[in-house]
Formats: structure tokens, C-alpha cells, sequence
């Protein structure tokens, strides 16, 4: 009794820091059946999920989880339907109690809390949203987004301002008095997730919220959905059988099969080294060029011109390098532009002594940050014969990505052509 | 034939003849209390139908007819059908035996939704409660009357309790399945924000469950309409009485002029607690 109170004391006392894990997932375990335990101490945990299924009838819900979420992260379960994806959602937030394991949240074992604890906890920690809304018909938009607030007792008054505002952030705003019957999916859903911002969660747990909703709704609002994660920072455990989903909305994905947790990685360690062949078939239709940065392929560039040179130097160095052109930087290694052999030696012909680079030969060119996925450079490199600089947020250069390097990582790799 | 060997014989009805015996003797003063306690609320129900003149009743029902059922020809029909039972001669018989319908579905509903939230809300409660219904609903009725009549003597009494018996299975029945066909997410929705189970209840539940539930209602009254006619051969007072009557006179015009009242009653209420069923 002393150890579980040690154990679940309220957050405040137990602050995360950042690079500690928000949700810590431990050995947890899902049996649907009769008797359930059984399974868990014979020998057949080491089973799969058809032959415990024909020896003892359970069904495996999840095998063995860990998982590790940090704060601020947005963290994809993706599989087929029956990979136990959904299940561990369930299980975080105990809609589904676990067979065996822990689930550690702020530092507190949700798995062992009472049943008041546990309805304090959901109250201020959750907010979620479902695949098929699970919207109260007979109540009106602004109810419905005010229902959280109403079941933690927040005034009327406080509860319909609060709803009002989350409705505004998912651009319901004017549908307030309407009912959800009367609303499209994707209004329907905006109602969702505004009903699940009115907490102000600090972890949002999202059910397949865009399955159910047609093409280009979906692309939509997963647009609007990592604007709003910009903002506001949530941790966003968001469940998906869509790897194009995933790879766009993901910070980490963890990909399952069969109840358990067969790989997890970045989006770009899913997509270039798959962990085996389930894997490899998920993402074989995976374009690397959305999943792929610059930040990853690039290189340092060869040859660089320093903008206190004079253009004499610079010029020699282009023709020793056999180049027709470089980067110019300044001494604090920011980018200013791309210098051509052409106009140096225009410079040079006037025959007059000129000290540095003028800012005159210096053509300023596109650049994209680290982050830049490969897909959206295409329309760079087609209009522009350069290499394209990689830049931070200050300016300075960090690389250059070529169109032969961009081309050759988004090839599929040898091999592959067989599978 | 082969005849079934006498040596097996379970000796049931002695058992429960015994059962009875013991209930008598033993529970005479609660079913007493249990007996006053019905017995006053089918009076104020009857004090109140009684009181109410027919020129008020009838435009009432009328009003609800257009209001409720949604068409002012339903009003209409419903007023032209009491006016009909009123020049039978059967006005207070009628407002008898509605009021005792009424408060038959007043404490079968009293009983039958909390039975059937319980029901929905455990497997086991179900599947004890089950077959319990089950033989309720079919057990021929004249059986639960004797018993009703041991317990209560005449009169309105036993002819209520022999009334709710049969007719509170289907408000349990459609209780417990509104609930459980509610929307999964949105209970998992409601849970999730942490509510109670007694928020999801009221919440969600059964107000998601509501239309299914109002056809319990419906189907309750209609029987307990059914039951209370067979009441009258333990003495209830009203038009079951009068159709009794009729039969052992061999007055097949009266006999049908009151079965004739019987059926506007059913039709009028039948359409009545159906539009709730109807409506969001």
C-alpha cells in the first residue's frame, strides 16, 4: 500500500524533463479469453497467435511491448487491422486492461492505479479522438466539444468559452448550435479533435481519425493536424494503417504485426532499412522521396569561395577545380550566392584591381533547410543547373545536395527488383 | 405408447404448493405493505382520470395526438374514437381500466429499466435474468393469477401484480439491448475523459439508448393493456369486467361494444408512446 502511494503521486511532484520518457511502455501483455494468465506462465508465451489460439482458444491481443514515448512526440502505431495497434491504445488510457506489464506515464504506473485515480488521471492527462468520431448525437456541436470539461465539473460558463475557442482552432466556428448528425465526416471529426483540445491534454491518443474520411479531406486534415501540433507541442500517440500517414505525420513510427512490435524507428529508418519482409512489403510503395531530408544526403561542398577573395583567386580556383561555378560564403560561413567563372573573368577584364568578390557577380539561389524532404526539391532542381545549398535556420551553409545524389537515393536500392 | 416410468417423479407442484404455504404464513405482512402501496397509487390514478371530465380529456388527447403522433388528422381520429366509447356508455369503465394500465407501466418501468440497465451492464445478470423473462412472457397467464390471488385476495391488487409480471419483460428486455447496441466510441469516448460510470450512464447511455427503450415502453403498455382485461376475472373493475359480463350472458353486442372500447384505448396508446420511440 506505501510503495503504491510512493508510486502515484501526482505529477506536479514528478516533473519530465524533456529527454525523459513521457510514456514508458513495459513488458505489456493483452489476452482476450478465459483465464488469460495461463497463457502468460506456460510455455506458450513463446508462441504465436495461431497455435495459443488453437491450444487454449485466447486470442492474442498484444505480445511484449516496449515502447518509449518522449514528450512532445509524435508517435505513430501503424499495422493491419488486428495488430494490436488499436488494443495499445486502449491499454494506455485503460479502456482495455492489460493481462500482464506496465504502462509509466509522468512517472506514474498507470496499470496500478484504483478506479478514481484512474478516472482523475484520464481527466488531466487524455484527450482522445476516434475513428468514427464517437460524437454524442443528441447534444450540439459546442456540448459536445464542452463534454470533458463537463464530466471534471468545470462551470458552464468557463466550459462553453474554453469549447468555443478549440472549436475556432479547428475552424468550426458558426457550427456551434448545430447537431453532429447534420455535420460532413470531416466536420464531424474536427468536433473530435476540438472535444479533445478542450482539456488541453498533455497526451492526445488518436484512433484512426482520418480513416474514415475520403481522400482529400484526409490529406487536409493532416495538414491542419501538424500546423496544429506546431503550435502546440503535444505528445500525439496517433494509431494509422496508412504508411503514407504515417511517414507524414510521424516523428517515430512503431509498425505491428500479429500483436507485436516488429520495428520502430524514424520514418526514414522504417523506409531504408526495413527489419524484415512484413516490414519491406509495408513500405515497398513508400516513395523515399517523401520520407528522405536533405539534411541526410547531403554533402560537404568541394569548392567553396570565401567572399573577402579577390576575384583573381577565385577565378584560379574555379580552374583548377574544372568548375564553372561555386558558392560564395561570408567568414561567418553564410550563404551569400553562387559565383560564375563568366562574370569573374568579365571583372577581370576590366583590368581594374578589385579587392573582393563584388556582391554585383553574386547570384543569390534557392536553398532548402535540412529538414526539406526530397520531394519538394524536385521543382528546384529543374529550374536551376546548381547543386542546391543546405542551409540552417542562420543562413550558413551545411551542404549541397545534387540532382545525381537525389536521383540516386530515391532509386531503390539492388536487389529489390526481385521483391 | 411407451408410457414414461412412474418411478421418476418430481414432485414440483407439491414443492411449490408448500413454497406458497410458507410465503403466506410467513410474508403475510409484506405482501400486506407491498399490496397498500399499489393499491394507493392505482387509486390516485384513478381519482385523477375520474376527475377529469370528458370535455377536457378528450381535447387533451386530441391536442396530444396532433402534437405528439405529428398529424392534426391523428388528433382528430383520436377524439372522434373516445367520443365513440363515451356514447357506449363505457366513459368510466374506460378511464378504470386506464388508470390501472397506467399504473401497471408506472411500476413495471419503476422496475424494468434499473433490471434492465443492471442487465446491460453484466453478462451475468444477463444470463440469469434471461430465461427468467423467458418464462414470464410465456407461462399462460391464468397461472401467475391464482397465486396473485392467494396473495392479495380480489380486486385491483393481485389483477396489477398479475399485470406487471407480464408485462415489464419487454421494457427489461429493450433496456438492456439499447444499451448495449449504444455506439462503442462514444462510451469509450465518454470513459476516456474520465467520466464516472454513473456519467456514461446518463451521459451516453441512455440517451443513446432511448429510442430502443421507448419501444419498450410501448410494448409494455400494449401488454399490460392485454393483462388487464384477463384482470378482471380477479375483480378488477373496468371494461375486462364488462366483457366478462357479456360473455356469460351470451351478449355477443355488449360483449363486442366493450372489446371495441378495449381496442380505441390500445390504438390511442399505442400511437402515443410510439412517437417518443420516434422522435430524437
Amino acid at each position: 500500500m506505501a510503495e503504491r502511494n510512493i508510486r502515484n503521486q501526482p505529477s506536479e511532484d514528478l516533473p519530465v524533463r524533456k529527454d525523459e520518457p513521457q510514456v514508458l511502455i513495459k513488458d505489456l501483455w493483452k489476452v482476450f479469453g478465459r483465464d488469460p494468465k495461463r497463457v502468460l506462465k506456460s510455455d506458450l508465451r513463446e508462441k504465436s497467435k495461431e497455435e495459443i489460439q488453437k491450444k487454449t482458444g485466447c486470442i492474442l491481443g498484444m505480445k511484449n511491448i516496449n515502447l518509449s514515448i518522449k514528450k512532445g512526440q509524435f508517435y505513430i502505431l501503424m499495422g493491419l487491422s488486428g495488430s494490436g495497434k488499436s488494443t495499445l491504445i486502449r491499454n494506455i488510457i485503460r479502456l482495455v486492461n492489460p493481462t500482464a506489464g506496465s504502462v509509466i506515464i509522468n512517472g506514474q504506473n498507470v496499470t496500478k492505479m484504483s478506479g478514481e485515480q484512474l478516472l482523475q488521471f484520464r481527466r488531466k492527462t487524455f484527450g482522445m479522438v476516434f475513428q468514427h468520431y464517437g460524437l454524442l448525437p443528441h447534444l450540439t456541436v459546442l456540448d459536445n466539444a464542452a463534454y470533458g470539461l463537463k464530466v471534471r465539473d468545470v462551470p458552464k460558463g468557463e466550459r462553453y468559452a474554453k469549447a468555443m475557442r478549440t472549436l475556432e482552432t479547428v475552424g468550426l466556428k458558426g457550427w456551434e448550435d448545430y447537431y453532429p448528425g447534420s455535420l460532413s465526416g470531416g466536420m464531424q471529426q474536427r468536433v473530435g479533435l476540438a472535444r479533445a483540445l478542450a482539456n488541453d491534454p498533455e497526451i492526445l491518443l488518436m484512433d484512426e481519425p482520418f480513416s474514415g474520411l475520403d481522400p482529400l479531406i484526409r490529406r487536409q486534415m493532416q495538414d491542419e493536424l501538424v500546423e496544429l501540433q506546431e503550435k502546440l507541442q503535444k505528445t500525439i500517440i496517433f494509431v494509422t494503417h496508412d504508411l503514407h500517414e504515417a511517414l507524414k505525420l510521424g516523428d517515430r513510427i512503431a509498425i505491428m504485426r500479429n500483436g507485436e512490435v516488429v520495428q520502430e524507428g524514424t520514418p526514414e529508418e522504417i523506409v531504408t532499412q526495413p527489419a524484415d519482409e512484413y516490414v519491406q512489403e509495408f513500405v515497398q510503395d513508400a516513395s523515399p522521396a517523401k520520407v528522405l531530408t536533405a539534411g541526410s544526403i547531403m554533402e560537404p561542398a568541394k569548392v567553396l569561395l570565401y567572399a573577402w577573395e579577390g576575384p583573381k583567386t577565385a577565378l584560379t580556383l574555379l580552374l583548377s577545380n574544372k568548375r564553372k561555378a561555386a558558392f560564395v560564403v561570408d567568414k561567418n560561413h553564410k550563404l551569400l550566392g553562387v559565383a560564375k567563372d563568366e562574370s569573374l573573368a568579365k571583372l577581370l577584364d576590366k583590368g581594374e584591381y578589385i579587392e573582393k568578390i563584388p556582391q554585383s557577380s553574386i547570384r543569390t539561389v534557392p536553398t532548402v533547410s535540412e529538414n526539406t524532404i526530397l520531394e519538394d526539391m524536385f521543382s528546384i532542381i529543374t529550374h536551376n543547373p546548381y547543386p542546391v545549398p543546405v542551409v540552417n535556420d542562420d543562413g550558413r551553409l551545411m551542404g549541397v545536395v545534387t540532382t545525381d545524389q537525389i536521383f540516386e537515393s530515391i532509386t531503390p536500392a539492388e536487389g529489390d527488383e526481385n521483391g | 405408447m411407451v408410457e414414461f416410468p412412474e418411478m421418476i417423479d418430481i414432485p414440483l407442484a407439491k414443492a411449490i404448493d408448500a413454497g406458497m404455504e410458507w410465503l403466506l404464513t410467513h410474508l403475510d405482512g409484506f405482501f400486506d405493505a407491498i399490496g397498500f402501496v399499489i393499491l394507493q397509487v392505482v387509486n390516485a390514478f384513478e381519482a385523477v382520470f375520474l376527475f377529469l371530465p370528458w370535455f377536457i380529456l378528450i381535447p387533451l388527447v386530441g391536442l396530444a395526438g396532433w402534437k405528439l403522433v405529428g398529424k392534426w388528422k391523428s388528433g382528430i381520429v383520436f377524439m372522434l374514437l373516445l367520443i365513440l366509447i363515451g356514447s357506449f356508455g363505457y366513459w368510466e369503465l374506460a378511464m378504470r381500466t386506464l388508470a390501472l394500465v397506467i399504473a401497471s407501466v408506472f411500476f413495471s418501468l419503476l422496475m424494468g429499466i434499473p433490471l434492465g440497465i443492471q442487465m446491460a451492464r453484466s453478462d451475468r445478470t444477463q444470463s440469469i435474468l434471461q430465461p427468467i423473462l423467458d418464462a414470464m412472457q410465456t407461462m399462460p397467464s391464468f397461472v401467475y393469477l391464482i397465486p396473485a390471488l392467494m396473495f392479495f385476495g380480489m380486486g385491483k391488487v393481485p389483477a396489477m401484480f398479475a399485470t406487471i409480471i407480464y408485462a415489464v419483460p419487454p421494457v427489461i428486455r429493450l433496456t438492456n439491448v439499447g444499451i448495449r447496441t449504444v455506439d462503442r466510441e462514444a462510451v469509450e469516448a465518454s470513459q476516456a475523459f474520465g467520466a464516472t460510470p454513473r456519467q456514461v450512464l446518463f451521459d451516453v447511455q441512455l440517451p443513446l439508448a432511448k429510442p430502443s427503450i421507448m419501444v419498450g415502453v410501448n410494448q409494455t403498455t400494449m401488454m399490460a393493456l392485454a393483462m388487464v382485461v384477463m384482470g378482471s376475472m380477479i375483480g378488477a373493475k373496468g371494461l375486462g369486467m364488462e366483457v366478462l359480463i357479456a360473455i356469460s350472458r351470451i351478449e355477443v353486442g355488449q360483449g363486442f361494444e366493450a372489446g371495441l372500447s378495449i381496442v380505441i384505448l390500445a390504438i390511442i396508446i399505442d400511437r402515443i408512446t410510439h412517437s417518443f420511440s420516434e422522435k430524437k
